[in-house]
């Protein structure tokens, strides 16, 4: 049964995962925005244990339970005490308008599947064929990241990045090593709590974590 | 193998140890402590490579060749004199007020570590730690660049941050490609990953993923290195900082961020038939030559000019790589070693004359010979150094690098030249100013050091007068290394 409809399901989470990004993407409320952000962790851990689970890949389970602990509880937790603590719960305002942002978006989509075809077809994973959505989910969440003005979306974009990044990895080559996993998921941790540290010293200077505010260096 | 790690123990216990008394009067020595015992175990490795060639260390996860262990003694020494060159220039920053307790212990911590991720990605083996050092790296520094906490380091500090964030996420979907390239011929697991065993394979690594997987590493440490046009950080970053962060940022960091980028050309260069990865490192590097040149004269802050010109100069490491080649790899090395050893001396006699001008702004820095003939002399002969004058090394350097550029790329000389040229004038104009005329200085609370100052200088004429064989014959084997 698994085996079957195994590759089928991890292609339907996959989609999932691309049109989270998209969902995000158009997203102006910060509050469902981490929320989004936390639901594309968890369809990532769920991909990740149905890819172990299908070619025995038993380091995988370790890095499905690092994105569990991070992705899904840790980092939307902590997330969400930062924005109770700055108290903004505005909405979100994008830079472009967002049908603009979307149709960008599809583009992105199209030049990540042709980028991702002849390195598809020399994979020997199962996964292989979402290799092109795990690029686009990476490029989305860069257009999200330029197209947003407040400091919080920017961060959320920059951990979508890496879940991009995390998809890619278990697609082509059934995860990195565990010592390079775990690398990685520290970084991003100390990142986070860096940003933390550094949106409440922004917004003591200026009362507002809107990164507008920050556009003073500028070649004269 | 215990001793070869103490020069990653020993700026990680640094670290650890000034988190706890960073704040203390005495933190500033213990920092200079560490940072000696660092340099002095490079140094012992420097002679075990010299005598024994390749060494590796915790089953292949660490090694040192000539390419990396010259690096990392550059590295140490660097941060070693900065670290000098600190002292008293964070006690003066810490009498003016501009930094509390919590910031110099933030500061003393994070200058360790700092460190410590820079030799950890010179000396690991394993390219996913590479990257992962890389970030942290990032990491380390963004808080230190918003130490001041005024509107313009917290947004130099978020710049740093978000552009440097993006990069390296690039480089590691580059990284994933390489490892996915390796995997098929080294089976997966950590030796997939490993530099020497890419190495030895990299002919028969896919063309077409390396060079995809090239582009994408480009882009990502590229922008560390402050190429064309992913530089938009590093000028704010380094004006913002304090000047010890500006040092080791533009005299270290980018070399790391570059060497890096060479590992991977290697194995790139394997693996394709064409010199695909050579014509992007020499394109990417003209643009920086060339951007970098011409915005030298429209800087009013003098950090952020000399930013600008760390640019430009890593534009011309860069390309002179992608020239390759015995000669013009070895320029590369050498023009690495100088321009570490220029920029960072010029930073320090920078951090003294804008505390004593308390202003950063060039026109409000006048007659530095008066007040204090040290600092003025030493901006004015490091400024004649970083400008390619005779005799000190950036002059052999460049000297070499042209001549190369005449000889394989002519169409690129009378581009070089000419941006070296507006350089010369944009720089040497604004210091001439700066050093003579009617002084604006106050007296600092504490003695300024300037011996770092002069021992770099005095390193730099020296390699522009004469190489000595055992250092000229390390920086031939470390540039067929890099082909």
């Amino acid at each position: 049964m698994l085996a079957h409809y195994g590759p089928q399901l991890v292609n339907l989470l996959a989609a999932i995962l691309l049109l989270l990004a998209f969902a995000m993407l158009s997203q102006r409320r910060i509050i469902s925005l981490i929320n989004l952000f936390a639901a594309q962790g968890l369809v990532l851990f769920m991909a990740t244990v149905l890819v172990a689970t299908l070619t025995g890949q038993t380091h995988l389970y370790g890095s499905a339970a690092i994105t569990l602990a991070l992705k899904v509880f840790l980092l939307p937790w902590i997330l969400h005490r930062l924005i109770r603590r700055l108290n903004v719960k505005w909405d979100v305002e994008t830079l472009v308008n967002i049908p603009t942002i979307m149709l960008a978006g599809i583009v992105l989509v199209i030049l990540a599947f042709n980028l991702a075809a002849p390195i598809s077809q020399l994979a020997g994973t199962l996964t292989r064929s979402t290799l092109g959505i795990a690029l686009a989910s990476v490029l989305l969440a860069f257009l999200m990241m330029i197209t947003r003005s407040k400091a919080v979306p920017q961060v959320v974009a920059f951990l979508a990045m890496e879940n991009g990044l995390f998809f890619a990895a278990t697609a082509t080559v059934y995860g990195m090593p565990m010592v390079v996993e775990l690398g990685i998921a520290l970084d991003v941790l100390v990142a986070s709590l860096i940003l933390g540290v550094f949106l409440f010293q922004i917004r003591s200077r200026f009362d507002s974590v809107d990164t507008r505010h920050l556009e003073r260096l500028k070649e004269h | 193998m215990g001793a070869e790690l103490l020069l990653l123990v020993s700026p990680l216990a640094g670290g650890a140890v000034l988190a706890l008394v960073g704040h203390r009067r005495y933190a500033a020595e213990v920092n200079v402590a560490f940072s000696v015992v660092t340099f002095g175990v490079a140094v012992r490795l420097v002679t075990r490579v010299i005598d024994e060639g390749a060494i590796s260390a915790l089953e292949e996860q660490f090694f040192l060749d000539s390419l990396n262990v010259f690096l990392v003694a550059l590295t140490a020494f660097v941060s070693m004199t900065t670290s000098l060159f600190s002292r008293p220039y964070m006690r003066i920053e810490r009498a003016h007020g501009r930094v509390s307790d919590a910031g110099m212990r933030l500061y003393h911590a994070m200058y360790q570590l700092f460190g410590f991720t820079m030799l950890l990605v010179l000396t690991t083996n394993n390219l996913g730690v590479m990257w992962v050092a890389m970030e942290a790296a990032t990491l380390t520094t963004v808080l230190l660049v918003a130490l001041y906490r005024t509107h313009a380091s917290l947004e130099a500090a978020w710049k740093y941050f978000i552009l440097c964030g993006v990069g390296i996420a690039q480089a590691l979907f580059g990284t994933i490609l390489v490892y996915f390239a390796a995997e098929r011929i080294l089976g997966s697991g950590v030796t997939a990953l490993l530099w020497t065993h890419l190495d030895s394979v990299k002919s028969e690594l896919e063309p077409t993923v390396m060079s995809i997987a090239f582009v994408f590493l480009l882009v990502g440490y590229g922008t560390k290195v402050g190429l064309v046009p992913l530089h938009n950080w590093l000028p704010d970053a380094h004006a913002e900082g304090p000047t010890p962060i500006s040092a080791v940022l533009s005299g270290l960091l980018l070399n790391v961020a570059l060497y890096a980028l060479i590992r991977f050309k290697v194995i790139t260069d394997g693996a394709l038939e064409r010199p695909f990865a050579a014509a992007l490192l020499m394109g990417f590097g003209l643009a920086s030559v060339v951007v970098a040149a011409f915005f030298l004269s429209r800087q009013r802050d003098i950090k952020r000019m000399f930013a600008y010109s760390s640019i430009e100069h890593m534009g011309l490491i860069t390309f002179a790589f992608g020239m390759g080649g015995p000669v013009a790899s070895f320029a590369g090395l050498l023009h690495m070693t100088v321009h570490s050893l220029t920029k960072s001396a010029i930073f320090f006699t920078v951090g003294h004359a804008t505390q004593k001008s308390g202003t950063q702004l060039m026109e409000g820095i006048r007659g530095l010979v008066r007040v204090s003939p040290a600092i003025g002399w030493g901006l004015m002969l490091g400024a004649a150094a970083i400008l390619g004058m005779p005799p000190f090394g950036v002059f052999a350097s460049e000297f070499l690098i042209l001549t190369t550029a005449i000889a394989q790329q002519p169409w690129a000389a009378p581009v070089l030249l000419v941006s070296l040229g507006v350089s010369f004038a944009a720089i040497f104009g604004k210091v001439q100013a700066m050093v003579f005329g009617e002084p604006t200085a106050a007296r600092l609370p504490h003695r300024p050091a300037l011996i770092p100052v002069f021992a770099h200088l005095a390193l730099v004429l020296l390699l522009g007068l004469y190489i000595p064989p055992y250092l000229a014959d390390w920086y031939r084997r470390a540039a067929q290394l890099i082909g």
